[in-house]
């Protein structure tokens, strides 16, 4: 079947069944190969995407289930998001294979809590598995992040 | 791992691991012509289409004047490509923001690891092997450019300098920079012998300017992994494996599959049944709908709970022994029998199987047209893949071409003997044929399924102590499934993978007696090296028994291990530990509510000391600020220094505290993140790293794993503390 979405700002059509998990119509069909496949159950969040805002499993939510919803993928985020700042700044990334479900949580907790405390940045990261271990600086990355000017005007832009 | 590897008993260090003998029976078994007169790395070679350019297989200069570093070594995260290019701008005086690297293609001759003799990642031989290499690489590029210069202007190359890419003559005042100087330079001959840098004037190595490439890709979704490949008419497999392992398939079938949208064909291969479609979804869903009756006559049936209490028998000499099981000693002197008196501690170690779990699952693409195979896949050790390849479709391993992409994760897993996904690849994709690229995916549940794990793992100790509290008497067995049983080639003798940290204690060397013995049992679940190896294990042991001894000695855990080190003569060993202890403010009380655990363990050349701050949360260990203090020769890179501290150490508490993999009867219990609880945001440490300053020029050495198996027992000793009592077993939160 046909379905239309909204990614990254752009309307989009694809060809695939409603119940097919985003997360493979966005990396095969549409290539926006950001978002990873890391566990198939929402436990790891390498294929974290946002959905209206919200932080979602693209890797357990049908098609279907998004129609009509803005989606916003690592690539959505411009390259140059104070969040990917502070990644580079501090070389958040190992292996780096988790970092785009990082970033779009963090992304996330942001948009809903500019200034996050520490208790608010564990709990909001605490569904995203880095097994590099790079927990500690993409802590320090989000903190950083949430210094900047930019992040404070995030939620205006 | 540990080096080396691919060599046969007897075989000189010096001409590479790979035995020829070995190398001949699998170019002639490929097929290939008896290639005679040449070394082990030209025959795994042979084939091989590899070009080297002006400047050597190192370095690439563009016509833009920038730099490229050729990496022989995957970067799977920890940032190694940063560390080997700093070494050749270092020498090759060029400007750091302007030299980038990429990987090298698979060529054992031009590209083995040093160490290994194979092209190979692992070890945390990475920097250590390559800096002899890449500095002569990076100083003779530097004097090409200087002869280039000297011959355009006419003047000595001795008046010459060079920075930041700007070749200048002083007297003169006449500049020019390596876009420049270019097409002369790379008609200079290279010097054999160029001269290199004193290490005393490196202004690169060694400083915060020395950070990753890496960063911007991996932070803007634009890193392509094995994952993310995208090739025109590119096939997606999925194959479904049997449960047990050494099971293989007696019928299926495939009606079900074929009937799936996008399912393109199904294939028997030797690993299990592939399903071959136009997607990945498709291919999963077709995967699933297959019907395979599985022929379990050969496979292992055991389950790990059966498999350690055998294991705890044997060490506790109460086992009969099988056939071909025998005590091998690994340190053995004065007579730990005959001694008596003292105070006694006699305790067991329980490790169970682990498994890597890499955040991305293993995968390939393979393109196979007639005997000719090109890979793109991260590939950790192109040599045994080339050489497992190479068999499948009857061609010489240099003929195998292998483009490496970064990792994402492997901790080991990519490095089998066997190149087991791979090789499931190829097969697949020789079915398919014509060149058409196959990606091979695995599910998280088909990685966790198909071993390769940590293998399971009892040690068993029992000290005498002397009037002071210092040990007498070491007595010491080890039980475990051998990894290096598994090499193609070489094999036999110990397994020093299993001993490794145990051997070359400096407790056992501060101990008159010692009896030390490793037994290997044959267990049929595939085993593997898994960050850090056999300190994973060998650590806890060894740090936790100094702990308890010190205990009863009724001595100061730090003070204990100086008095032992001072005995052993082991050095760096006491220089960590003072520093770690100055930093973590050792002789001061810990904060209110933590309980601090000091840990000191060698590995990989490297020696890193931890001292944890812990306490326990609702039942549960949760570990604070953790000062690490490591000296791994000359720093390259203290910011990457820091990350593979911070990481490994999240690594190895993440195994102490919940790594667990359990098979019931043959079957593997842990399928995904669900069930195989690993290390979260919300858990992980404060990580503080200290670098001890080594003379200028010290070779580097680990830094990769040795981050890893010092937690584990650091958090112990502190559990000692807080319990009371003993952690005899990982991990120490059961699920």
């Amino acid at each position: 079947m046909a379905a239309t979405l909204d990614i990254n700002g752009r309307s989009q059509t694809v060809q695939a069944a409603g119940d097919t998990p985003l997360l493979w119509v966005l990396r095969d069909e549409l290539g926006l190969t950001g978002a990873k496949y890391g566990c198939g159950i929402a436990q790891c969040g390498a294929c974290t995407v946002l959905a209206d805002g919200a932080p979602i499993r693209s890797c357990v939510t049908p098609l279907e289930a998004v129609a009509g919803a803005k989606i916003t993928t690592i690539e959505g985020l411009g390259g140059a998001h104070p969040l990917q700042e502070a990644w580079v700044k501090l070389d958040v990334p190992q292996c780096g294979y988790c970092q785009s479900g990082q970033i779009m949580s963090a992304a996330a907790l942001l948009e809903a809590s500019p200034n996050p405390t520490d208790e608010e940045i564990d709990a909001a990261m605490a569904g995203n598995i880095c097994r590099c271990g790079a927990y500690q600086r993409i802590h320090a990355a989000i903190k950083d992040a949430a210094a900047q000017p930019a992040a404070a005007t995030a939620d205006e832009a | 791992m540990n080096a080396p590897f691919l060599r046969t008993a007897g075989e000189p260090e010096a001409s590479g691991g790979l035995s020829r003998r070995e190398v001949i029976v699998t170019a002639t078994a490929a097929g290939g012509a008896l290639l005679v007169g040449c070394s082990p790395t030209d025959l795994v070679s042979a084939g091989s289409k590899v070009e080297v350019g002006a400047f050597g297989p190192f370095v690439k200069v563009a016509p833009d004047g920038a730099v490229t570093v050729v990496s022989k070594h995957i970067e799977f995260g920890q940032g190694n490509h940063a560390g080997l290019a700093a070494i050749v701008a270092e020498e090759m005086d060029a400007d750091w923001s302007r030299v980038g690297w990429e990987h090298a293609p698979a060529n054992a001759k031009l590209y083995a690891n040093t160490a290994l003799g194979a092209q190979l990642t692992g070890g945390s031989t990475a920097i250590n092997n390559s800096w002899d290499q890449l500095r002569k690489a990076g100083a003779a590029a530097r004097a090409m450019f200087v002869q280039a210069a000297a011959n355009r202007w006419n003047v000595g190359v001795g008046e010459i300098a060079v920075k930041d890419g700007v070749v200048s003559h002083a007297a003169s005042g006449r500049t020019a920079d390596f876009r420049e100087l270019l097409p002369d330079a790379a008609r200079v001959t290279p010097p054999e012998a160029p001269t290199l840098k004193d290490p005393a004037q490196f202004t690169l190595i060694g400083t915060d300017r020395v950070r990753r490439k890496d960063s911007r890709a991996k932070s803007t979704g634009e890193q392509v992994f094995t994952q993310d490949v995208r090739l025109p008419d590119m096939l997606v497999a999925m194959v479904a494996h049997p449960p047990r392992f050494g099971a293989s398939v007696a019928s299926f079938d495939a009606a079900a599959a074929r009937k799936v949208a996008g399912v393109v064909e199904v294939y028997e291969i030797p690993s299990g049944v592939a399903v071959v479609a136009e997607n990945t979804w498709a291919a999963r869903q077709g995967r699933d709908a297959l019907t395979v009756q599985w022929d379990e006559a050969k496979a292992e049936t055991r389950g790990s709970a059966q498999i350690l209490d055998r294991f705890q028998k044997i060490a506790a000499g109460e086992a009969e022994l099988e056939k071909g099981e025998a005590w091998q000693a690994f340190e053995s002197k004065g007579d730990a029998a005959a001694q008596s008196g003292g105070a006694a501690l006699e305790v067991g170690y329980d490790f169970p199987y682990l498994a890597h779990a890499t955040m991305e699952p293993m995968n390939c693409v393979a393109q196979v047209d007639g005997n000719k195979v090109k890979l793109t896949f991260a590939s950790q050790g192109p040599t045994l893949d080339q050489l497992n390849v190479a068999k499948i479709v009857a061609n010489l391993p240099g003929a195998v071409e292998i483009e490496t992409l970064p990792a994402g994760g492997s901790f080991g897993r990519r490095a089998t003997f066997q190149s087991d996904y791979v090789v499931e690849c190829v097969h697949i994709a020789k079915k398919v044929g014509g060149n058409r690229p196959v990606k091979l995916v695995w599910t998280r549940e088909d990685d966790m399924a198909a071993g390769y794990f940590r293998p399971l793992v009892h040690h068993r100790v029992k000290v005498l102590t002397d009037a002071e509290g210092y040990p007498k008497a070491w007595t010491h067995r080890i039980v475990t499934q051998s990894i290096m049983k598994g090499a193609p080639f070489g094999g036999g003798g110990l397994d020093e993978t299993a001993v490794e940290g145990a051997k070359g204690s400096p407790y056992l060397a501060a101990t008159p007696h010692v009896d030390a013995q490793l037994l290997t049992p044959d267990i049929g679940v595939p085993v593997l090296w898994w960050r850090s190896v056999g300190a994973t294990h060998t650590a806890f042991v060894m740090e936790h028994t100094i702990d308890q001894l010190a205990r009863k000695a009724g001595k100061d855990p730090v003070e204990y291990r100086r008095a032992l080190y001072r005995k052993a003569g082991a050095e760096r060993h006491l220089a960590v530990l003072d520093l770690a202890a100055e930093k973590a403010g050792w002789t001061r009380p810990a904060p209110a509510g933590w309980t601090r655990g000091v840990a000191v363990h060698e590995s990989f050349g490297s020696v890193v000391a931890q001292v944890a701050e812990v306490k326990v949360e609702n039942g549960e260990p949760k570990v604070g600020r953790v000062v690490t203090a490591i000296d791994c020769g000359t720093a390259i890179s203290p910011d990457q220094i820091a990350a593979q501290m911070e990481g490994g150490t999240c690594y190895g508490l993440s195994a102490a505290l919940y790594g667990e993999v359990t098979l019931t009867e043959g079957r593997v219990d842990q399928l995904n993140f669900d069930t195989y609880r690993v290390l979260r945001h919300n858990e992980a440490p404060k990580v503080e790293t200290y670098i001890v300053q080594k003379a200028a020029g010290t070779h580097p050495t680990g830094v990769g794993e040795p981050g890893t198996p010092v937690i584990g027992p650091a958090v112990a000793n502190a559990l000692l503390v807080i319990n009371k009592a003993p952690v005899t077993a990982q991990p120490f939160v059961k699920a």
